[in-house]
């Protein structure tokens, strides 16, 4: 058993060799906008990083690990052998073949339109034809999930999907439909500029199309991360599954209500009207239902966790918990982050407290605090836990564990915290430097050099993750079985509704097209909105 | 059984402190809204970006603050790589001031400051907020959404001066400028 054993390997090892460069990338960039350095010489260099910084992080990293995740997932709890070996060998190269096609015009300064494109401005068309076929060989992840859960269900009929499974399919769905919204504005909107076919684009639709992914996705990286906080973390630190039935319920809540959300990054633009913004900004209120669900549930869990091993009193269980288990430093760290990273998103969401930080430094300090925080411990968590399974290494060493994963949380947590401050002073993010001279901007330098302090130790924490795993001695011992957290009350018998996704999906694609049809519409019928297109690297 | 009792009240319990905590949320944000007409940029009005320069609205003669007619101050201003048109605005304490602005080129945005003045200016569409300055003094005005190479070098600058040293300087119908020339 276990065939996918090489292909999830290839597709960790890709993700995280990727994910070592891009990080040099964003240390560096705190570095050269610090006081410490000499400003760039050449800020085009600095735009170039980010936006290889950005891609990397955003698209390859994190679809990478999902899939990877996805695919020993089915194997591991459908306990039976994957279907379409070869498709999905198919996908990670389409995926590989992708980065290297889009991070070619990104080295070359061709495509310096950072992540999220910004049209008008047109990068090399190479640019845009690697970021879709990643996301083409992603696809191909998406069917091969829903084909194997459809021939366990064959086989298995009137029986519960295991959990880990649901949560899998869960987001591979949430990712198709996800990725529908950058797919249109891509293909539709921009491929024909970049081909020279046509020199205007709209805009304005342009990023509403974009905003449709925008959000969603960060659910997309997420999913990992919580499948780990419901079906490894409880086993791993020795306690039971709270509820089944609430991980279910978290994993159909962020396939409905993770979509219709996105035009909360157009506030201040001016081509969405105010209403669709107040309907975005209430469902993004309602995302956090199941991310509440799952703190509690997960913090119960623990607790079930803490009181086998003896715990007493109302707070007192909390000692008793196994603190130098790397798993329990990572959910406590994850959910540390996620409380700062989801209080300053609430920010961000409201109507109104969104004028204050909108498009400042406080908003990448909360989605690094979400992602590259919350969720990418969660991704080391899952990379050391399965280790053991892929290649049938002896434990990891524990103590490195615990240091690299104290360094993440210190790193993350000293990157961010002044970006928040500066944010609410106004500093404007994505500038290659700041004039420090300044006397309006001269206070807030320290921030920029703390900052740089805190990237440098999530550098050292990803390297000594990079090496942990590149360490491990090889065929060593035999994992035994792989087994996931068992529920505090079996057996699982999941309701028709929570162990299926028809309604679901069905809800997740009437709430966007209810919630985007409106704008979308409005916006392509609306005359001589089309604009020059600015291409990149031409002057 | 009393067990999964427990647990299943907790959960409950727990569920409504969710859902009572969205509600009160969301019950603020209709509330600021209504009450302090506390608004997003919110009209969808479109403005062809390669006749900006030549007639209209935006022309260089209409750019920069005014006191309308009806006796609020107006302030007209354009984004480009890698400028703001004007580079210094002057705005009144104290009072109600609508910004009227759009790109020429790629996408740009500014904020004021340490204030709430914050907009996206999209090419081909008119951003149109209204806010309040509540202290005199310069503020920096920096572009915050990337629009290029140079985008880190496009600062400009906002004098809040008091209300009645505003008034007094529009009233002879000109437009309010702080640029150095
Ligand atoms: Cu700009």
């Amino acid at each position: 058993m276990f065939v996918a054993r090489k292909l999830v390997l290839a597709h960790f090892w890709v993700a995280f060799v990727a994910f070592g460069a891009a990080i040099v990338l964003g240390e560096w960039q705190m570095f050269v906008r610090s006081p410490l350095a000499q400003w760039v010489n050449n800020p085009e260099h600095y735009y170039r990083s980010v936006t290889g910084h950005g891609v990397v992080m955003g698209y390859v990293m994190p679809t990478l690990v999902a899939m990877g995740f996805g695919y020993a997932l089915t194997e591991l709890s459908l306990k039976q052998a994957l279907i379409g070996l070869r498709w999905a060998w198919a996908g990670f190269w389409l995926v590989v073949i992708g980065t290297v096609t889009a991070a070619t015009p990104i080295a070359l300064g061709q495509a310096s339109v950072l992540y999220t494109f910004y049209p008008p401005m047109i990068a090399n068309v190479f640019f845009y034809l690697g970021i879709v076929l990643v996301v083409v060989g992603s696809w191909f992840w998406v069917a091969l999930m829903s084909i194997n859960l459809h021939a366990w269900k064959k086989a298995h009929p009137g029986e519960t999907v295991p959990l880990a499974m649901f949560g899998n399919v869960a987001g591979a769905y949430l990712w198709v439909w996800t990725s529908v919204g950058a797919a249109t504005e891509v293909l539709v909107l921009i491929l024909p500029v970049a081909l020279g076919l046509k020199d205007t684009i709209d805009a304005g639709l342009a990023r509403v199309f974009f905003s449709w992914t925008l959000h969603a996705i960060v659910y997309f990286w997420l999913m990992p991360a919580y499948i780990a906080f419901y079906t490894i973390v409880p086993r791993a630190i020795g306690g039971r599954l709270y509820s089944d039935t609430m991980g279910r319920v978290a994993f159909v809540l962020f396939l409905v209500f993770s979509m219709p959300i996105g035009i909360h990054h157009l506030f201040a633009d001016p081509q969405v009207g105010a209403g669709f913004k107040f309907v975005h900004a209430t469902l993004t209120a309602m995302v956090s239902v199941p991310t509440l669900l799952t703190v509690f549930t997960i913090v119960a869990s623990v607790e079930i966790a803490a009181r086998l091993r003896g715990g007493k009193g109302a707070l007192g269980w909390v000692k008793a918990l196994p603190w130098d288990e790397p798993f329990m430093l990572a959910v406590t760290f994850a959910f540390v982050m996620l409380g700062f990273g989801g209080a300053g998103g609430l920010v961000n969401m409201s109507y109104q407290l969104n004028e204050t930080i909108h498009n400042t430094q406080w908003v990448t300090g909360h989605f690094h605090l979400i992602f590259a925080g919350a969720i990418v411990i969660m991704y080391f968590v899952v990379a050391y836990d399965l280790w053991p399974q892929l290649t049938r290494c002896a434990p990891l060493p524990r103590g490195l564990m615990r240091v690299q994963l104290w360094l993440w949380f210190v790193g993350m947590m000293v990157l961010t915290m002044p970006w928040h401050w500066v944010g609410l002073l106004g500093m404007p993010r994505r500038m290659a430097y700041y004039d420090y001279t300044h006397p309006a901007l001269q206070p807030q330098a320290w921030t920029v050099v703390a900052s740089t302090f805190g990237g440098l130790a999530l550098v050292v924490s990803a390297f000594l993750f990079i090496y942990i795993l590149a360490t491990a001695k090889r065929g060593a011992a035999d994992p035994g079985e792989y087994r996931f957290s068992v529920p505090l009350h079996l057996p699982v018998r999941a309701p028709a509704l929570l162990n299926g996704f028809a309604l679901w999906v069905a809800m997740m694609i009437g709430l966007t097209i209810t919630n985007y049809g409106f704008p979308i519409v409005q916006l392509a019928t609306l005359p001589d909105t089309s604009v020059p297109a600015i291409r990149i690297g031409d002057r | 059984m009393s067990a999964e009792h427990v647990a299943v009240a907790a959960e409950r319990r727990w569920a409504y402190i969710v859902g009572g905590t969205i509600a009160v949320l969301v019950l603020m944000m209709i509330v600021t809204g209504i009450h302090w007409a506390s608004m997003p940029p919110s009209r969808v009005e479109t403005i062809d970006p390669r006749t900006l320069h030549v007639s209209g609205e935006f022309v260089e003669s209409n750019l920069g603050t005014t006191l309308t007619p009806d006796g609020k101050a107006m302030v007209r201003l354009i984004a480009q790589q890698y400028s703001f048109e004007p580079q210094c605005i002057v705005v009144p304490a104290a009072m109600p001031v609508t910004f009227r602005g759009t790109a020429t080129d790629v996408v740009h945005g500014f904020i004021v400051g340490t204030t709430n003045a914050n907009v996206m200016l999209i090419p081909g569409f008119v951003a149109t907020f209204t806010t309040t300055f509540h202290t005199a003094g310069e503020q920096l005005m920096p572009c915050h959404e990337y629009c290029g190479t140079g985008h880190e070098a496009m600062w400009a600058r906002v004098q809040v001066i008091p209300r009645d040293e505003f008034l007094s300087r529009a009233r002879n119908g000109e437009r309010l400028s702080c640029v150095r020339r």
